[in-house]
């Protein structure tokens, strides 16, 4: 028997490595061909170059599309992790009828298509007079933002014994002081990547902010109307790298803290 | 000592006496329900007012017509006979539908070796792998999606890097633009969120339910088949779901590698609410589409519950 | 001030989850100052009550008050009680001294002030030094004494404890046994202990109140619980306990006489209740209660009635003493007896299968509501 399993672990390394490779290697093509010096993305390399970089410096319309999408996304971060802060206390902490019902209509959007979402909302906002524009491409985030966020809270307050909050109670503390002087300290790890998720999903989001961002365009419908121009490819690869190096920067840090977190509150948490 | 005697000094059980704050205060502490719905409403409110309210317009608004500016408001289902008349509609669905299972499966299929080899293999260096698998995915959906155009197009990476080893004399005009692109990036595009629910079912599998079935006679592959992988099930129908489910509404991929003949529903939707701006069809295809992925998704869900209850 | 015998007063209180009563229109009254436990199997509502005591769960009927106010509409954070936890509790991202501090904050204590307070509480429980050890460096038994001086450095009217001895090995848990009732006298609060153990709710309690399915059976001291059970099931649960079925025949001189199977018509004194004649009763009798002997002339004479012929069906030595099991004829279940293992010559004088005889004293069997 182990000499079966030693071989198919084998095999499945060596599968696991190809699969990394699949999803490496079409992504670093785009950090590649923004040193190419050609217009054309195709190979050989015409030469070397950091001027698409240049050119991000000096394009207003990608800083403001930029600052738009940063707008939105802290934004959408904040209020749907709030939100969820109290929607997870609520999922876990208590029990009460229309709990399990309430959950699932939290996590609806998760499952709904966002194309179904972007057009809905683009209706309601025309409807009701609202219009469009950053704030409409806000509430649409922080709605699907929210599933996330809640999952991500609901899992951390699960992680950690009820008994500490009764604890903090019970030393005399009214359930704002316990909420701030128990349940943030240790739930802060699941806050700052809720806060993180929510941030990327936001900025990365596409359809939802193509209908309802109107004449503020968030980076993502931003790079979309470039994307018909093959002169300006280049410069959208540069700012793909840009954005690459970015994420890769942002999960290591997020990761950090996760681990940082668990050392502090992971043991602890066990009896 | 304590606030609360010192607030009421000798307060009798008076019930009667008790003011309103005290009866709220009484009630509030002693109904989880209430703290329940407090807590809960604010995110319930957005989800509510954002997608709930707006879906049921959409339904609405499914049942109107328009005609250039003017819309209609009387309820017809002319809508609805149109799409069911039209076969360029029904044929959208239907390869809408087929290219998303096929992703689904795809990746489903290529996913689970490799959460499985993350799960068990992999002893001591499993978050290094987690950080590789789920790093690409927070870079934009949109450029990943167009990194597969920049490879497979006519003047792309695949074709002039052939071409400028020698191996084709022409560019291959096959490779973009068609189903076949649309669900190689897509299966791209979704690898990690098949991996992670797999990954997570596989990781909760209690060791010695293993050695227990190697104990009671089973072989490894016996072994996988009859507790292994019914355990993992769950984690294999929601990434099933997750993926199915944004996949058949995904708007970018059919547009940038799709062409004409790997358009989908998305691509549909938004021309009625642009170019045609015919907002009532859009909303009935919308509906539409809504209708049949969640009938689609519960069937899968039925059935592959029953699936795994017949395995195990 | 409140009646002292009525310091915590539990009135008609019960708490349903959903269809499940968890307790039962239980009534209950603690002394200022007593060392009061509650006993019971898990599941049986012991816990809930500490929980309606503390704050954590309201009452779906009834009223708890605590030093003569109704607690109602006091919130838990501001109740004169204080709780040890069955887990601890200890906040994991402090450190033990912040952990033993956490109560203190509205107090407002200069820097001082509050050092020495948790100085004193670690004194207490010999943990001098520790002040910023992390949580997670910390023994069980030091855990435990940590949440113990974090609740009783608030000066609390009543300590709650939540099973708090459970986690602990067993010589470890003796020598908590000891140490927690020393403090709670030198203290004088009032204490609820909750636990499951019975031998633990004997060494350490003033009052002991029995619990099973929501409802209280029995509250007395330990002795009174041991030797005068009010019902089968209090008897069976704390010790163990011989029962035999019969009827009561009539009266003698005060005392029932009683038909009860392998014994025929005996003489029983100690008795629960009031029972007609003919009516059905359990007669109850301790193992330890029961005289064992090799033949009939030397069972024990001076006040000892019986020596009923018996046969071993089990024995084991247990060094100080040996316990028994002996098949009477008409008697279904074997009878268990305790001897004290005085005699070093006895050593294996009773073997499996021997006959035996059973003699006890007129007082030893109580006779019992039959269930």
């Amino acid at each position: 028997m182990s000499t079966i399993a030693r071989q198919g672990r084998g095999f499945r390394a060596g599968y696991a490595f190809l699969y990394l490779a699949f999803l490496y290697i079409p992504v670093l093509f785009l950090p590649l061909f923004s040193f190419n010096s050609g217009i054309y993305v195709a190979f050989p390399i015409q030469g070397w170059t950091l001027k698409w970089y240049g050119t991000l410096l000096v394009n207003d319309r990608l800083h403001e599309a930029l600052g738009n999408s940063l707008e939105v996304a802290v934004a959408a971060a904040l209020i749907s992790t709030t939100l969820a802060i109290f929607a997870a206390k609520a999922f876990t902490r208590y029990r009460y009828r229309g709990q399990r019902l309430s959950l699932g209509v939290v996590m609806l959007p998760m499952v709904m298509p966002d194309i179904i979402v972007g057009v809905s909302l683009l209706i309601l906002l025309n409807q009701v007079g609202i219009g469009l524009g950053l704030h409409s491409v806000i509430i649409g985030h922080t709605m699907i933002c929210l599933p996330f966020a809640v999952a991500v809270l609901m899992s951390r307050m699960e992680g950690f014994d009820r008994n500490l909050e009764e604890a903090s109670l019970d030393l005399g503390e009214g359930p704002v002081a316990t909420f701030f002087r128990v349940t943030l300290p240790l739930i802060l790890p699941g806050v700052v990547a809720s806060l993180l998720l929510t941030f990327t999903i936001s900025f990365d989001e596409f359809i939802i902010a193509f209908f309802l961002s109107a004449t503020d365009t968030t980076l993502p419908v931003f790079i979309w109307s470039q994307l018909r121009f093959p002169q300006r490819l280049p410069t959208v690869l540069a700012l793909g790298a840009c954005i690459l190096v970015f994420s890769a920067c942002l999960v290591v840090f997020s990761e950090w803290f996760r681990r940082r977190g668990q050392v502090s509150a992971g043991p602890g948490v066990w009896s | 000592m304590s606030e609360g005697a010192l607030a009421r000094p000798g307060t009798a059980p008076a019930a009667a006496g008790d003011d309103l704050l005290t009866r709220w205060r009484r009630r509030y502490l002693r109904s989880e329900g209430i703290r329940g719905w407090c807590l809960s409403a604010p995110a319930l409110f957005v989800v509510i007012a954002a997608l709930a309210v707006p879906i049921g317009l959409l339904v609405l608004f499914s049942f109107w017509t328009q005609d250039y500016v003017h819309i209609d408001t009387s309820l017809t289902l002319h809508n609805y006979q149109l799409i069911a008349r039209r076969t360029v509609y029904l044929e959208v669905f239907l390869r809408s539908v087929a290219i998303s299972g096929l992703v689904t499966l795809m990746t489903v299929t290529l996913a689970y070796p490799l959460a499985y080899y993350v799960a068990f293999d992999v002893t001591r260096k499993k978050m290094v792998w987690l950080i590789l698998i789920t790093l690409p995915f927070w870079t934009s959906y949109l450029l990943r999606v167009f990194a597969w155009k920049i490879i497979l197009g006519y003047g792309g990476v695949v074709n002039s890097g052939l071409q400028w080893l020698g191996l084709i004399e022409e560019p291959l005009s096959f490779l973009l633009y068609n189903p076949f692109a649309v669900i190689l990036t897509l299966a791209h595009a979704w690898a990690a969120f098949a991996i992670l629910p797999i990954y997570v079912s596989l990781e909760k599998i209690d060791r010695s339910l293993l050695e227990a079935a190697t104990d009671l006679g089973d072989g490894p592959i016996e072994r996988f088949w009859r507790v292994t992988f019914p355990l993992s099930m769950p984690g294999v129908i929601a990434a099933a779901i997750v993926i199915f489910i944004p996949t058949v509404g995904d708007y970018v991929t059919p547009a940038l590698v799709g062409g004409p003949s790997g358009l989908m529903i998305a691509n549909l939707i938004q021309t009625q609410f642009s170019k045609a701006n015919d907002w009532p069809l859009g909303a009935a295809l919308s509906i539409a589409s809504m209708v049949t992925v969640t009938l689609i998704a519960c069937l899968f869900v039925w059935f592959s519950k029953k699936a795994t209850a017949r395995i195990a | 001030m409140s009646d002292p015998a009525r310091f915590i007063d539990i009135q008609k209180v019960t708490k349903r989850f959903g269809s499940v009563t968890a307790v039962d229109a239980v009534d209950l009254q603690i002394a200022r100052g007593e060392f009061f436990s509650l006993l019971g199997a898990s599941g049986c509502g012991k816990t809930t009550l500490l929980r309606m005591l503390a704050g954590f769960e309201s009452p779906t009927e009834g009223e708890i008050l605590i030093d003569g106010q109704p607690m109602a509409a006091v919130a838990a954070h501001r109740r004169p009680t204080n709780m040890v936890f069955q887990s601890y509790a200890i906040f994991p991202h402090l450190n033990v001294g912040q952990n033993i501090a956490y109560g203190l904050r509205k107090e407002r204590l200069p820097k001082l002030e509050l050092k020495k307070r948790v100085d004193e509480a670690l004194e207490m429980i010999k943990l001098s030094g520790y002040a910023s050890r992390r949580a997670d460096q910390l023994s069980g038994g030091q855990r435990q004494r940590v949440a113990l001086a974090r609740a009783l450095i608030r000066r609390p009217k009543v300590l709650l404890l939540d099973e708090p001895l459970g986690a602990l090995d067993k010589k470890l848990r003796e020598e908590m046994q000891l140490e927690l009732r020393q403090l709670q006298e030198s203290l004088g609060i009032t204490f609820v202990f909750v636990t499951h153990d019975q031998e633990e709710a004997l060494t350490m309690s003033d009052r002991i109140a029995v619990m099973s399915a929501g409802n209280v059976l029995q509250v007395d001291d330990p002795h009174s619980l041991y030797e005068r059970p009010s019902c089968a099931q209090v008897a069976a649960f704390i010790g163990s306990m011989n029962f035999l079925k019969g009827k009561v025949r009539g009266r003698e001189n005060g005392h029932a006489v009683v038909e009860a199977e392998g014994l025929g018509t005996i003489r029983a004194e100690a008795v629960a209740g009031e029972f007609g004649e003919g009516a059905p009763i359990l007669l109850a009798i301790r193992p330890e209660k029961l005289a064992i002997t090799d033949s009939a002339e030397r069972a024990p004479l001076d006040n000892y009635v019986g020596a009923i012929e018996g046969k071993i069906a089990a024995a084991s030595y247990l060094g100080d003493r040996s316990h028994y099991y002996v098949t009477l004829p008409g008697v279904q279940r074997p009878l268990a007896v305790a001897a004290q293992n005085v005699d070093r010559e006895t050593e294996g004088w009773l073997q499996s299968g021997a006959p035996v005889w059973l003699s006890w004293q007129p007082k030893g069997p109580i006779l019992l509501p039959a269930e």
